[in-house]
């Protein structure tokens, strides 16, 4: 694929249009940009730091792996999965927020680029922190693996879940930044529907008949059953569908301001 | 249609908030290679008009083209063609000044092999040398304004837009970014707003007036001033011992009769001397009549000075009219004011 398209037009009165980045390299050029920028303010090592320092302690206190007497990181997975809907917001919290803030968010749009690219781009910059935040997590299944016989596939499982689920709260970040100037307010929004979501299926009991309904709606059903290391496409599709719909939402809340 | 030399174009253009019309039907082109002035109160409907020309909000109604491309159906094409600088340029405080040129010309397309030269360009031409080393945080307000300027112009674009680019800058700095835009102004098309009618006068060859919504001038500074129609002489009169003279209502009087139906304000000035502003309808010289009151009345004429309304004085005709917003009241006092006072400084 070329670096560029640049194409020049049958109407008689236009200028030759100028160099139009491809989707790709617009898209990374953001993404990056969006990820470098966690680590030029205090948030990314905060959210790095947080991270770690509530694993290790979910990791290291007993009835996470030693009181049963195999060698698995199914507990510490359970564990994190229950962070992931306060470190995500706190990642996305800044996407659009900050920008539509401070005024850079029309710098960027006015460029050559498509409103999908910019949504793109903040969405896997920030999933990049996320991402770095998991690795870090690596050395854990390395202890563990030298205690005993670990079964990996579970364990492939069990990141793969955790950054499918931690992309779908994301999504839900990185929607809500979109509809406000405030990211404290984004975090707070965000980590309440989040926090929904994740507790639904914690109380499918009070659901009645549509317990089935509200258990497949909720990430964390989905993240339990890939991290068993069963692949499921249905899951997949699931988190595909969440994050769809969220990026979606962020598309039409920067057209909307358009049309303000 | 736009022929090859319209570069910016509107019809009929409009943008609506509610139930106020920030953009009222306004029409106007802009051609190849001009610099043109976009004057206007605040909240007349400049940044409005630029921000739907970069594509940044859609029009409620009419259509623009930049280029040659409908800011509706191309957005892409004709953000590729354009420099933006938004009004007070917003740029990420976290980044090296490089690391942003570099961003802008990621965004841009330019070719990897061409970008150190790009940059390098922008730097000389902005003056960025000194601060290359710096993030943007660590920079002044007029350092900032240039890199937004820079980033503007990476891609070498035949049109730029640039929205106050002096605003709150200190008045070294703005002369600055004006010589900037003067020198880049000779081989492309711009249109700056502003509230300094000097930067105007300076930079542009032509200037489009807007007022709540509505072009309400389009033409060269001079023939604005021109076409109001109106011309003012400054005298200074010593009328020495005459003491009844000296309280300066028989010069009024004396200059009332030799110019029928002028508007005479008194200007401060010392206690030897009455100095007046005398304003005449019409393009006529009257030196000769205001010289020969002075012989005939035996009063010492010390200055007698005539020149064209200024653009100020045009500006504020134009913005504070019937029906003008109450609000833009106090800057146009201000813009009065800051005539008055160069008109005096020139004395």
């Amino acid at each position: 694929m070329s670096d560029t398209e640049t194409t020049a037009t049958t109407d008689a009165g236009a200028l030759r249009r100028g160099s139009i980045g491809t989707p790709i390299n617009n898209t990374l050029a953001i993404a990056r940009r969006e990820f470098v920028s966690y680590f030029s303010s205090p948030l990314g090592y905060i959210v790095i730091g947080m991270f770690l320092l509530l694993v290790g302690f979910l990791f290291f206190i007993p009835f996470a792996f030693l009181t049963l007497g195999k060698a698995t990181l199914q507990p510490m997975f359970n564990s994190i999965s229950w962070l992931l809907p306060l470190i995500c917001p706190a990642i996305a919290m800044r996407t659009f927020a900050e920008e539509s803030r401070t005024g850079t968010l029309e710098m960027l749009i006015t460029q050559p680029v498509r409103d999908w690219e910019v949504i793109l781009g903040k969405f896997f910059g920030a999933l990049g922190l996320l991402a770095v935040c998991i690795v870090a997590t690596f050395s854990y299944p390395v202890i563990i693996s030298r205690m005993g016989e670990l079964d990996w596939g579970p364990v492939a499982g069990g990141y793969l879940g955790l950054l499918l689920g931690g992309a779908a709260y994301i999504s839900f970040g990185v929607m809500v930044s979109s509809f406000t100037k405030d990211q404290i307010t984004a975090f707070f929004v965000a980590f309440i529907i989040s926090a929904v979501f994740f507790l639904m299926n914690k109380a499918l009991i009070f659901f009645g008949g549509a317990a089935t309904v509200i258990e497949y709606l909720c990430p964390d059903y989905h993240f339990a059953s890939i991290a068993r290391g069963v692949i499921d496409p249905r899951n997949i599709i699931y988190f595909g569908s969440v994050i769809f719909i969220c990026l979606l939402a962020t598309a039409r809340s920067l057209e909307s301001r358009r049309w303000s | 249609m736009a022929t090859s030399d319209v570069m910016i174009e509107t019809r009929e253009l409009s943008k609506v908030y509610g139930a106020q019309r920030a953009v009222d039907r306004i029409s106007f082109e802009i051609r190849r290679g001009e610099v043109v002035g976009f004057l206007g109160p605040n909240g007349a409907g400049k940044s409005t008009t630029m921000k739907i020309l970069t594509c940044f909000i859609s029009p409620s109604e009419g259509t623009a083209k930049v280029g040659g491309f409908d800011v509706f159906d191309d957005p892409l094409s004709v953000r590729s063609v354009l420099g933006y600088l938004p009004q007070r340029a917003s740029l990420y405080p976290e980044m090296g000044v490089v690391e942003y040129l570099e961003f802008a010309a990621d965004l841009r397309a330019i070719a990897r092999d061409q970008r150190r030269a790009k940059i390098k360009e922008v730097v000389e031409i902005c003056g960025l040398k000194d601060v290359l080393g710096k993030t943007i945080n660590e920079l002044s307000y007029g350092y900032r304004q240039r890199v937004g300027l820079a980033q503007a112009l990476i891609h070498d674009p035949p049109i730029l837009i640039l929205d106050e680019p002096t605003a709150d800058l200190d008045p070294n700095e703005s002369a600055e970014v004006i010589s900037y835009i003067k020198e880049i102004g000779k081989t492309r098309t711009i249109m700056l707003s502003t509230h300094d009618l000097a930067e105007v006068k300076e930079a542009c060859a032509r200037v489009l007036i807007v007022n709540r919504g509505k072009i309400v001038a389009d033409g060269a500074p001079d023939e604005l001033a021109a076409k109001s129609g109106s011309v003012k002489y400054v005298l200074a009169i010593d009328a020495g011992k005459d003491e009844s003279v000296r309280k300066s209502g028989p010069v009024i009087d004396a200059v009332k009769r030799v110019a029928a139906g002028a508007i005479v304000r008194e200007l401060p000035g010392d206690d030897r001397a009455t100095t007046l502003e005398v304003s005449v309808k019409g393009s006529g010289d009257q030196r000769r009549e205001f010289f020969r009151m002075a012989v005939e009345n035996k009063w010492d004429l010390l200055e007698l000075r005539r020149e064209a309304v200024q653009l100020e004085e045009v500006f504020r005709q134009l913005t504070v009219g019937e029906g003008a917003p109450r609000r833009n009241a106090g800057s146009k006092a201000s813009d009065t004011s800051a005539a008055t006072k160069e008109s005096s400084s020139d004395v």
